[in-house]
C-alpha cells in the first residue's frame, strides 16, 4: 500500500518535465501569490500567518507568526529576514529538495515574508557544502531581478528588497540562529545568550532579525495563497500543515513524503512508505526527527491521555501519529522531520559513540559543560565499544550527559546530551552485555555495519 | 597578492552589497580558497587590509570553520560522510577501502598529491547514503561494494584531469540530467 501524501512545498519535487528555472515556475503559477500579497497590507499578511498556526520546520518548531510578531518595530532600526538554509542537523535533507529543484518558490515566499515584515534586506544562509545549490539559487534571483520580483521597487510597489546568498564554511553550530547570525555578520559562529539578544530585537547587526527555515519560508506562500484560516484545518490543532519525513537509515526505500500533519502513524510512513525493515530483520529504535532528538525503541508503550481528543491512547512506537503534539507526548520530538532508522543488526553501543563523536566535533567550545562534556561523552563512548569498558561507565555516561544539558548558552548542549540521556535507560542492558562479552574477545553484532 | 582580474572585479562587486564589510569574511575566504587552493598567511591578510579589519579578526574565521584550510590539498578532494545515516550504510567500509585504493588516510593527502581523503560529518543528503562528495560533486549510494570501485576509478580518472560526469549532485531530477 502506498503512503497517503498531501504534498504543498513538495508539489513539483521531482515532478517530470519541472526544471528550476522562472519560465517553468511562472507556467505552473508561480509568483502570482506575490503579487497578490503585494496589494495587501503587511500587518494583515502577519495576521494571516498567525491565523495559519503554521510552526518552524526547522527543528525547534517555534510557531511562526508569534516569531514575526515579537519583532521590534519601534526602534527605527532597519530589519532583515535570513533563511535558514544550513540544513545540518544528521537526518535531514528536505530543504536540500526545495533548493536544488524549486528555488523560485523559496524567493517568492522570501519577498512575501520580507515584504510583511518590512525587511530592508534579505539573506539565504546556505551550508557551504552546497556549492551547486548556491550556485542555482543566485541563478533564481538574477532571474527573479530581471522581472522585477526581488530588488529595487518590487512590482512597482515602491518597496525593495535585495537578497543575497551567502554560504556556510561547514560548521553545525551555524544552524542556530544566533550562531547564524554571528557567521553572517563575518565572525565565529558562537551563539549569543538570550536575553537578552533575542533576534527580533537585537539580531543582526544588533537590529531587529527574523531567522526562518526553507520549509517555513515556503510554506508562507501557501499560507498567503489559501488564507491563515483554511491552513489552520490542515492538519491537527496545535500542529498545522504538513510535514516532510525524509526516511534515512536501515529500511528497504529509504525516501521523502510530505504528509498532512497526524494523518499517518510511524508505521505507516516505515511499512507503506518505506517498505519495512530489510529482508530478515526487525526495527530496533528510531530518531523520530534530526540526530538530537529523544530515541525511540521498538516495542517500547506510550500511554496517556491525549490533549487533542481527551481519548486515552496507548502507543507501541509503530502507533505514534506524525504530529509534533503526538510525539511530544511519547517523550520526544518530530522537529525537522529527519528519522533514523536502525535494526536488529545494529550495536546500539556503536551508534550511541557514533552520535557522540558528531557531538563533540560541532561544539562551539564556547561553554564549558558542551564543550569538555561532549569530548569527554566522545572519548567515553568510543573506548566502551573498544573492548576497554568498564561497568560503571554506563551510569557515567548518563551522568556527564546531565550536567550539559540546561547549562549552556544554547541548545547543542540540549542536543549533545538528549541521545544520551534518552539512549542509555533504554539501552543499558545491551551496553551491559556488550561491554561482558567484548572483554572476552568477541565482536558484539557482526551483521552490522562498523558504525565508529 | 596575485589575484585574476574576473575575481578582483567580483570580490569588488561582492563587499558593497553587505550592510557591513565584515559580512563578507566568509565569501571572500571562500573566494580566494578557490582561486588559490588554501588560505595562506599572506591570503588571510589580505582579506583583512581589504575590509578594513585585523588579520586576527580573519584568522579566527578561517581555524573555526571545517571547509577553510591553511595547506594546499590533492588535485581531487574526497569527502565521506562519517555520521549515523551513512555508517549505518557502511560509510565506515567506504571509506577504507577509498583509503587503500588512493593511498591515503582520512584526513591526508596522498604522496603524489593526487588525492585529499575526508571523514566528515553529515552532508544532508542521508536519504541516499553512504554519500561522498568528490570535489563539488556528490555521489550517492556508494555502498562499500562494487559501487565504491566505481567511484574509485572515476576519482583516479578525474585526477588526470579527465571530466568525469557532466551532471552536477541532486542527478535524480530531470532538472539536473543536463
Amino acid at each position: 500500500m502506498a503512503i497517503k501524501e498531501r504534498r504543498i512545498v513538495y508539489k513539483h519535487v521531482d515532478e517530470e518535465g519541472y526544471s528550476n528555472d522562472i519560465d517553468c515556475y511562472i507556467k505552473n503559477g508561480g509568483y502570482e501569490v506575490q503579487k497578490k500579497a503585494f496589494e495587501a497590507k503587511p500587518e494583515d499578511l502577519r495576521q494571516e500567518v498567525l491565523n495559519s498556526g503554521l510552526r518552524g520546520r526547522g527543528g525547534a518548531g517555534f510557531p511562526t507568526g508569534m516569531k514575526w510578531k515579537f519583532l521590534d518595530f519601534k526602534s527605527g532600526k532597519p530589519i532583515y529576514l535570513v533563511c535558514n538554509a544550513d540544513e545540518s542537523e544528521p537526518g535531514t535533507y528536505k530543504d536540500r529538495q526545495l533548493l536544488y529543484q524549486d528555488p523560485h518558490q523559496l524567493i517568492e515566499g522570501m519577498m512575501i515574508s520580507a515584504f510583511a515584515i518590512g525587511a530592508k534586506q534579505s539573506f539565504i544562509y546556505i551550508r557551504g557544502e552546497f556549492i551547486n545549490g548556491a550556485r542555482i539559487l543566485e541563478a533564481a534571483i538574477e532571474e527573479a531581478r530581471a522581472k522585477n520580483l526581488v530588488g529595487d521597487n518590487i512590482l512597482g510597489s515602491d518597496y525593495s528588497c535585495d537578497l543575497i546568498v551567502h554560504r556556510g564554511a561547514g560548521a553545525y553550530i551555524c544552524g542556530e540562529e544566533t550562531g547564524l547570525i554571528e557567521s553572517l555578520e563575518g565572525k565565529r559562529g558562537y551563539p549569543r545568550i538570550k536575553p537578552p539578544y533575542f533576534p527580533a530585537a537585537l539580531g543582526l547587526y544588533m537590529c531587529p532579525t527574523i531567522v526562518n527555515n526553507v520549509e517555513t519560508l515556503c510554506q508562507v506562500k501557501h499560507i498567503i495563497d489559501m488564507g491563515g484560516e483554511e491552513f489552520s484545518k490542515i492538519g491537527v490543532k496545535g500542529d498545522s500543515g504538513t510535514h516532510i519525513m525524509g526516511v534515512s537509515g536501515l529500511v528497504q526505500k529509504p525516501g521523502y513524503f510530505e504528509i498532512e500533519a497526524g494523518a499517518c502513524t510511524f508505521g505507516e510512513l516505515l511499512y507503506d512508505g518505506c517498505g519495512g525493515p530489510l529482508p530478515g530483520r526487525k526495527f530496533k529504535a528510531v530518531i523520530p526527527g534530526g540526530l538530537s532528538m529523544k530515541i525511540l525503541k521498538w516495542g517500547e508503550r506510550f500511554k496517556g491521555k491525549h490533549p487533542n481528543t481527551g481519548e486515552d491512547f496507548d502507543w507501541g512506537v509503530e502507533d505514534i501519529p506524525l504530529d509534533s503534539i503526538s510525539m511530544g507526548l511519547c517523550g520526544t520530538a518530530l522537529s525537522t522531520g529527519g528519522a533514523i532508522i536502525m535494526d536488529d543488526s545494529v550495536d546500539m553501543l556503536e551508534a550511541m559513540a557514533n552520535i557522540n563523536a558528531f557531538y563533540a566535533h560541532e561544539s562551539c567550545g564556547q561553554c564549558t559543560p558542551c564543550r569538555e562534556g561532549s569530548l569527554w561523552m566522545n572519548k567515553l563512548s568510543t573506548r566502551m565499544t573498544s573492548g576497554h569498558g568498564r561497568e560503571q561507565d554506563v551510569p557515567l555516561l548518563l551522568d556527564i550527559a546531565d550536567q550539559i544539558a540546561g547549562r549552556t548558552i544554547c541548545a547543542h548542549g540540549e542536543a549533545a546530551a538528549w541521545p544520551v540521556q534518552s539512549a542509555v535507560p533504554k539501552f543499558k542492558d545491551e551496553y551491559l552485555d556488550k561491554i561482558k562479552k567484548q572483554a572476552n574477545g568477541e565482536r558484539y553484532n557482526p551483521a552490522g555495519f562498523p558504525l565508529i | 597578492m596575485d589575484l585574476s582580474l574576473e575575481l578582483t572585479e567580483k570580490i569588488d562587486k561582492l563587499i558593497p552589497r553587505y550592510p557591513d564589510k565584515r559580512s563578507a569574511t566568509l565569501p571572500l575566504c571562500h573566494l580566494i580558497q578557490e582561486e588559490k587552493g588554501y588560505l595562506s598567511k599572506e591570503s588571510v591578510e589580505w582579506i583583512a587590509a581589504k575590509l578594513d579589519l585585523q588579520p586576527m579578526q580573519v584568522w579566527e574565521v578561517v581555524t573555526f570553520y571545517p571547509m577553510y584550510r591553511r595547506e594546499p590539498i590533492g588535485k581531487v578532494h574526497v569527502k565521506v560522510c562519517r555520521t549515523l545515516s551513512c555508517a549505518l550504510r557502511g560509510s565506515y567500509k567506504t571509506c577504507e577501502k577509498l583509503e587503500q585504493a588512493l593511498g591515503c588516510k582520512r584526513g591526508e593527502t596522498s604522496h603524489d598529491g593526487k588525492f585529499t581523503i575526508e571523514f566528515v560529518e553529515c552532508i544532508a543528503d542521508c536519504g541516499y547514503a553512504p554519500v561522498v562528495q568528490v570535489d563539488d560533486k556528490l555521489y550517492e549510494k556508494v555502498t562499500p561494494d562494487g559501487k565504491t570501485d566505481e567511484l574509485i576509478e572515476k576519482i583516479k580518472r578525474m585526477a588526470e584531469g579527465e571530466s568525469v560526469d557532466e551532471t552536477p549532485e541532486g542527478v535524480k531530477h530531470p532538472a539536473f540530467m543536463g
